[in-house]
């Protein structure tokens, strides 16, 4: 049984080959996989703050965006606030959504599986009586999150599952909220 | 004293080599730190039994002569089997000389062992994937109240004292261990990262037939797409019990046993705490086997096999409940003990010869070592998807003694004054 080489027809706009090279690459040279992600945050009013991200650390040099990006949050005016821009737990969601989506696409690409169109929907349950205190013994954070893909693309189903799988396996924002981080928030 | 080639280990692995060395002339001890097939004789819990069929283990010039060949060996049958071998080769086996260091001399290496020391020109590694487990750092958190045992420590349930048990890792020594002794009595937790399921029997053959008919074990290193991952797979979730019962995460649930998601960490508060992962996990491994059932069922139908075996068949995906726990307390005394099922890995710590990377593992093409004249057997997709099984190495010892042999003959050409040497 050997593996046949194909020609790839596939193109979902990922440069996987240079993904593979920086696998190479890093592999060899461990030192340039240490990466540092930052944001900074400000309040705004009441509940409303902006966080930006500009700069991050990467292939053993400084690394700047593009351009400034930058999210306000804030909470709905069921919280008696303004609803300036979206929940910090919304964003979290965000996060996880472009998470995903971002590794399907590009395993797809590797898998030469040509995507037309990729949808998902999330949904997290919340007991808001944990952050109001007002029972010690609900957790503060989401209770469970259901994640919805609908995909149209040249697989079979079980191939289509196969890619949100191991796009599960590779997410960074996945692992973030599946297994626990050491958190260290201190003030100057 | 002085050979050509020092093989360390007197297991399959070097067993098989020395057979092809004497085949090809070549002067060689097996140096063996116990007794022939010591891991097996020492490492290996009570109910074991090979996970390969008896049939399916092939040595050079040795194979199956009972009359059971779809049964699965227990451990003092699979140690019989491997000391018949080593007698009926007349492998040169120096029992109890434990190597205590491999280093380069010259234009060869020097193999010190507590028995004197060897000067030779090639070395082969046969010493074993599974010499130290690899327990997670987490082990540091747990309650000093909690018994912890690795796999090699580990010999039966009645070990154990009475009270819940977390089994860590759900690969084949993991479900194994968590089998018996959630049916000793003793409640088991299970926890589950990556895992590989496969069904034991599928379509009326063992599975281990289909990998082998289909060419699948035979799968080398340099055809498939990514040879780091390949040799990192866990081991398949099988057993090698005697009613051929499959053996997963679904005939674990129905005993009773606890699924949850890998152990991630334990809190200050000395609760456990595991990954939200685990219906992926299950996912991964479920559409896994279907696509190593869909290469059997294209198999078999491409060489008219279909009509000799029972009609293909697909099992029922993993059950995980809605919401598996993320936290077990540990300062409760629920749990009593900890096995760690979380894998294993070589130990080098003897080898003086610069070839380890990053991770401490040796760098090699094939199990032909970065360092001229050194050579590795026995270890997970060595030279093909079958390395690390006894019916592996045969093959693969038959590869390396060729390189070994053509190295040699290389450089007895260039170097005349060391076939005067060699005598």
């Amino acid at each position: 049984m050997t593996t046949a080489t194909t020609e790839k027809t596939a193109n979902n706009g990922v440069n996987v080959d240079a993904l593979f090279g920086a696998r190479e690459a890093l592999t060899k040279a461990p030192e340039a996989a240490q990466f540092k992600w930052r944001a900074s945050c400000e309040w705004v009013k009441g509940t409303q703050s902006r966080s930006t991200v500009d700069s991050f650390y990467g292939l053993g040099a400084e690394q700047k965006h593009k351009t400034r990006f930058s999210f306000d949050s804030d909470h709905p005016e069921v919280f008696a606030s303004e609803d300036s821009g979206a929940t910090p737990v919304e964003i979290v969601l965000a996060g996880l959504a472009g998470c995903l989506t971002a590794g399907i696409a590009a395993v797809a690409q590797a898998r030469d599986i040509q995507l037309h169109s990729v949808k998902a929907t999330l949904e997290a349950g919340m007991d808001i009586r944990g952050i109001l205190g007002a029972d010690p013994d609900v957790r503060n954070g989401f209770d469970g999150i259901k994640v919805t893909y609908k995909i149209d693309a040249d697989a079979s189903p079980d191939d289509i599952k196969a890619l949100v799988a191991q796009s599960q396996k590779r997410s960074a924002v996945y692992d973030i909220i599946t297994n626990p981080t050491n958190v260290t928030v201190e003030v100057k | 004293m002085r050979t050509t080639t020092v093989v360390i280990g007197a297991g399959q692995a070097g067993l098989a080599m020395s057979w092809w060395l004497a085949r090809r002339s070549i002067d060689h001890v097996v140096l063996e730190r116990g007794e022939v097939a010591n891991s097996w004789k020492t490492e290996r819990w009570d109910s074991l039994r090979l996970l390969t069929p008896n049939w399916q283990s092939r040595l050079p010039g040795y194979g199956y002569q009972g009359k059971d060949p779809d049964g699965f060996r227990t451990m003092p049958e699979t140690i019989g089997f491997i000391e018949e071998y080593a007698q009926a080769i007349t492998a040169p086996v120096r029992a109890h000389t434990r190597v205590t260091s491999v280093r380069n001399r010259g234009e060869g290496y020097e193999v010190a062992t507590d028995q004197g020391t060897w000067q030779c020109e090639t070395v082969v590694l046969a010493t074993g994937a599974c010499n130290t487990p690899v327990i997670p750092s987490v082990v540091e958190a747990v309650p000093a109240a909690i018994k912890t045992l690795t796999p090699l420590q580990y010999r039966k349930p009645d070990q154990l004292e009475d009270g819940g048990v977390l089994v860590v890792g759900a690969s084949a020594s993991g479900v194994q261990i968590a089998d018996e002794i959630q049916r000793s009595g003793r409640p088991v937790t299970l926890a589950v990262g990556e895992h590989v399921r496969v069904p034991r029997v599928y379509r009326g053959r063992d599975i281990k037939w289909w990998m082998d008919a289909s060419g699948v074990l035979d799968q080398r290193y340099d055809e498939v797409d990514d040879i780091v991952r390949a040799r990192n797979v866990p081991s398949l979730q099988l057993a090698g019990y005697p009613d051929r019962r499959t053996i997963d995460l679904n005939s674990l649930t129905a005993i009773g046993v606890k699924l949850v998601g890998r152990l991630a960490g334990v809190n200050a508060e000395g609760k456990a705490q595991f990954s939200g992962s685990l219906r992926n996990v299950c996912a991964l491994a479920d559409l896994k086997m279907n696509r190593l059932l869909d290469t059997i069922d294209e198999w078999a139908r491409k060489n008219g096999r279909d009509g000799e075996v029972a009609a293909p068949e697909r099992f029922a995906f993993t059950e995980v409940e809605e919401s598996p726990p993320l936290l077990l307390d540990f300062t409760r005394g629920r749990i009593k003990t900890i096995i760690w099922a979380t894998g294993f890995r070589p130990d080098y710590s003897w080898l003086d010869v610069p070839v380890l990377d990053h991770k401490g593992f040796i760098r090699h093409d094939g199990g032909v070592a970065q360092s001229p004249g050194l050579y590795l057997m026995g270890l997970p997709f060595l030279r093909r998807r079958k390395s690390s099984l006894i019916d592996g190495v045969g093959d693969d010892a038959r590869d390396l003694s060729a390189h070994l042999a053509s190295y040699l003959r290389d450089r007895a050409l260039s170097r005349p004054e060391l076939i005067a040497a060699r005598g």
